[in-house]
């Protein structure tokens, strides 16, 4: 058992890092208020192989495991979790493409993606259905030529910003066999994009519905099999989950440090405020939450690299607990800034914004505490 | 609860609630847009008493006991937390200290027209480099023969930008320790007087907070409150109410988290039933009723202590630890049972967990109480 990093994954770590501090931190605050981020940062990043991190070599992408991963998205994450969580969407997408779609499909799609020429968006939430993905209602009938799909996508990150759409449709009867997963590409006839979210945190990511009236996808836009597309979508879950722990674990992270620096400059009652031992000891808690969850997701990671059989739960408890623990850090970080913890020009109750979603996102954490007990109560 | 209040704390309750909801919640993602807060519903706040609560009525106000004021600001909490917020300061501590430190000329020129509602009152103890240790300021005030001149700086001073009248402490004898502060009345307008730029803040984006400074600025000496060092002692003697104030805030607005979670559960269908049906979700709703229960009870008994005249600070101090505390797990829990609606603007717990996030933080922050009440304990065991 070996609980380091190798050299590499170390150097992966500080050049996700580095990159960070050098092209997104400076900017983060300007991208929130402006509400998107510059595209021109998408191929900066794909040059360091972060556009298709676990594609194949062979279509153009890193290839690298899931806990790798983890390392890139924890540490761009540090300069901005809603950055580093809007690139975790795009490899989500296509790591589906690279396990699930044909060869065709692979040439077709992977190239773009892993260069970042086309950006990524992941549709399953629709207005009335989130927790309960599989009672999707949008619609996709097949003609000659391809399918024609009505319906409305909720919630979406890179909504009317994206290139492409992976988006989960019914093309069969009720429930989860019934759902196929389409690429649906910006500008495709009757696709079209609600006004933009206006929502707590993750701002500098444009969130919006899409809409689908009538709209046309070809035929070789289906990924993998009709019917399998809601297994798809779960397995492009279990690592977007770890993705989007590994988001909530930078930025906290980046709160922490950022407090520990506060703590040994502010003064109250004639020393530094990091030499009173009840804030000493809460430094300590939040060092300690932080380190388990750091932990805990790498064997999450481990298991999903691995195939373990109970892969799926280990990525649902990293899920809530990397992220109760992030922002419980994050908040308390907050909450050692005193009143300027509330101030927009400290940064910090940026990091509890955006981390509040981490909570909520990609199942909830309610629904990672169904799928572990679901799966425990089956184990007996 | 209704049963045990008096029959005119059951009517001020009321009037607050229909007011909140009929004129300030409609309001609220207005107001937060614009950043201030609507002249108009000042003006009916006033005609409805609420800006003068606990002030007696020879002195301009209502005189409504302190139950009374935190039943009120409980509802209009409820309806918008920043407009809670300046309600709150402008009683207590602002009124308060003129209802208790101010001579009988200077309540007249001052008090009256404030509890009138009038216009709004403004509190300046904090400095930039000195919260949790007021004892600490550095803002200055000199002799002269007229008066006093103020240098120094003062920071998140709510309702800074609206006020027509501040209370500003300053050091008057640098060798007295804490025995050499003073407070001081001060009119937005003398030359010397400047407002920052509006802090951007996480929430309660409507009550304005900025930074004063005071450039050589001439004050006559008879706006001085109370004697010279006593300024203190003036600042601190509004802790029990403040703290009163803010746990009622945090109680108001954790219930209609409550209440917006309750509706949503009950409309949202998951997994084939309203996700109220769900025991998860259910059991979470019935933690957080039993969370603001245990608050509000707090917070009413604090204020019941007051009215007695007995001190309060240890339950005042309580009643705000917690209730602050309980309001953002309330309405945290709040977002989670909305799921992604919870994040987005357009539904209301997104805004009030913003607001009420500061409930721990401002009128002493949550370790500011631990203070206060491990001394209180401990003082009593030794």
């Amino acid at each position: 058992m070996d609980f380091a990093l190798t050299e590499e994954q170390t150097l992966i770590f500080d050049m996700a890092k580095s990159f960070g501090e050098e092209h997104i931190a400076p900017f983060a605050q300007d991208w929130e208020k402006q509400g998107t981020i510059p595209k021109d940062l998408w191929p900066k990043l794909a040059e360091l192989g972060f556009g298709g991190l676990y594609v194949s070599e062979a279509y153009g992408g890193s290839g690298l495991s899931r806990l790798d991963a983890t390392l890139v998205f924890e540490a761009l994450s540090m300069s901005c979790p809603a950055v580093g969580s809007f690139l975790s969407i795009h490899n989500m997408c296509g790591g589906m493409i690279d396990k699930f779609g044909s060869e065709d499909t692979k040439q077709k799609w992977l190239p773009d993606l892993c260069s970042m020429e086309k950006v990524f968006s992941y549709c399953l939430t629709e207005p009335g259905s989130g927790s309960d993905a599989a009672a999707l209602k949008t619609r996709a009938v097949r003609n000659n030529e391809g399918y024609v799909v009505n319906g409305t996508k909720a919630f979406i990150s890179g909504g009317s910003y994206s290139d492409a759409y992976v988006t989960m449709v019914r093309t069969g009867d009720d429930g989860p066999k019934g759902i196929s997963t389409v690429v649906v590409e910006d500008g495709a006839t009757g696709l079209s994009f609600g006004a933009l979210e206006k929502k707590m945190g993750w701002l500098a990511q444009p969130t919006s519905q899409v809409q689908f009236d009538d709209c046309f996808v070809p035929a070789e836009n289906l990924i993998g099999e009709e019917g399998k597309g809601f297994s798809y979508a779960m397995a492009g879950l279990d690592g977007g989950r770890l993705n989007i722990s590994a988001g909530a674990l930078g930025g906290a992270q980046a709160a922490l440090d950022a407090t520990v620096a506060y703590m040994s400059e502010r003064k109250a009652f004639g020393k530094p405020i990091n030499q009173f031992q009840a804030l000493q000891f809460r430094l300590a808690e939040f060092e300690t939450k932080l380190q388990s969850a750091r932990t805990f997701l790498r064997q999450a990671a481990w298991k999903l690299d691995n195939n373990a059989p109970d892969a799926t739960k280990f990525c649902a408890m990293a899920k809530l607990m990397v992220t109760d623990n992030a922002f419980e850090v994050a908040n308390g970080c907050l909450q050692l800034h005193g009143g300027y913890g509330y101030l927009a020009d400290y940064g910090i109750e940026k990091i509890v914004r955006d981390l509040r979603v981490h909570q909520i996102l990609e199942g909830t954490n309610e629904i990672m505490r169904l799928i572990v007990s679901r799966q425990m109560i089956s184990d007996v | 609860m209704t049963g045990i209040l008096t029959e005119e704390q059951s009517l001020i309750q009321k009037t607050a609630r229909d007011f909140a909801r009929d004129r300030v919640a409609p309001g609220a993602l207005t107001r937060e847009a614009a950043g201030r807060i609507e002249d108009a519903l000042i003006r009916e706040m006033a005609e409805l008493g609420f800006l003068g609560m606990t002030v007696p009525e020879d002195q301009g106000g209502i005189g409504a006991d302190y139950v009374s004021y935190a039943l009120a600001l409980m509802e209009i909490a409820a309806g918008d937390g920043a407009v809670s917020t300046m309600m709150s300061v402008h009683n207590a501590p602002f009124c308060a200290i003129l209802s208790r430190f101010a001579s009988d000329a200077q309540q007249e020129r001052w008090l009256t027209p404030a509890a009138a509602g009038a216009f709004i009152g403004a509190f300046a103890l904090t400095e930039p480099h000195t919260g949790s240790d007021a004892a600490a300021i550095t803002c200055s005030a000199t002799r002269t023969d007229t008066g006093y001149v103020l240098n120094g700086s003062k920071q998140f001073i709510t309702s800074a930008q609206i006020a027509g009248g501040v209370i500003a402490f300053a050091v008057t004898d640098h060798n007295a320790g804490k025995k050499g502060i003073s407070a001081f009345y001060i009119e937005p307008g003398t030359p010397g007087f400047s407002v920052g730029a509006p802090e951007k803040k996480l929430g309660q984006k409507a009550s304005d907070t900025c930074t004063l400074s005071f450039d050589n600025l001439e004050v006559p000496a008879f706006n001085r409150i109370g004697e010279e060092g006593q300024g203190l002692a003036i600042a601190l003697s509004s802790l029990e109410t403040g703290r009163i104030g803010i746990a009622s805030q945090s109680v108001g607005m954790a219930q209609a988290a409550l209440d917006a979670a309750v509706a949503y559960a009950q409309d949202r269908v998951a997994f084939g039933k309203p996700i109220a049906q769900h025991q998860a979700v259910a059991f979470r709703l019935a933690d957080m009723d039993m969370q603001v229960e245990a608050a509000r009870q707090l917070v009413l008994s604090a204020a019941r202590l007051k009215d007695s005249g007995a001190p309060c600070l240890r339950e005042a101090s309580i009643a705000k630890l917690f209730a602050s505390q309980m309001a953002e797990r309330v309405v945290s829990d709040a977002i989670q049972t909305l799921g992604g609606y919870g994040y987005l603007a357009d539904f209301p717990v997104e805004k009030i967990y913003r607001d009420v996030r500061v409930c721990q933080i401002y009128e002493g922050t949550s370790d500011v109480q631990r203070i206060n009440i491990s001394r209180a304990l401990l003082a009593g065991r030794s």
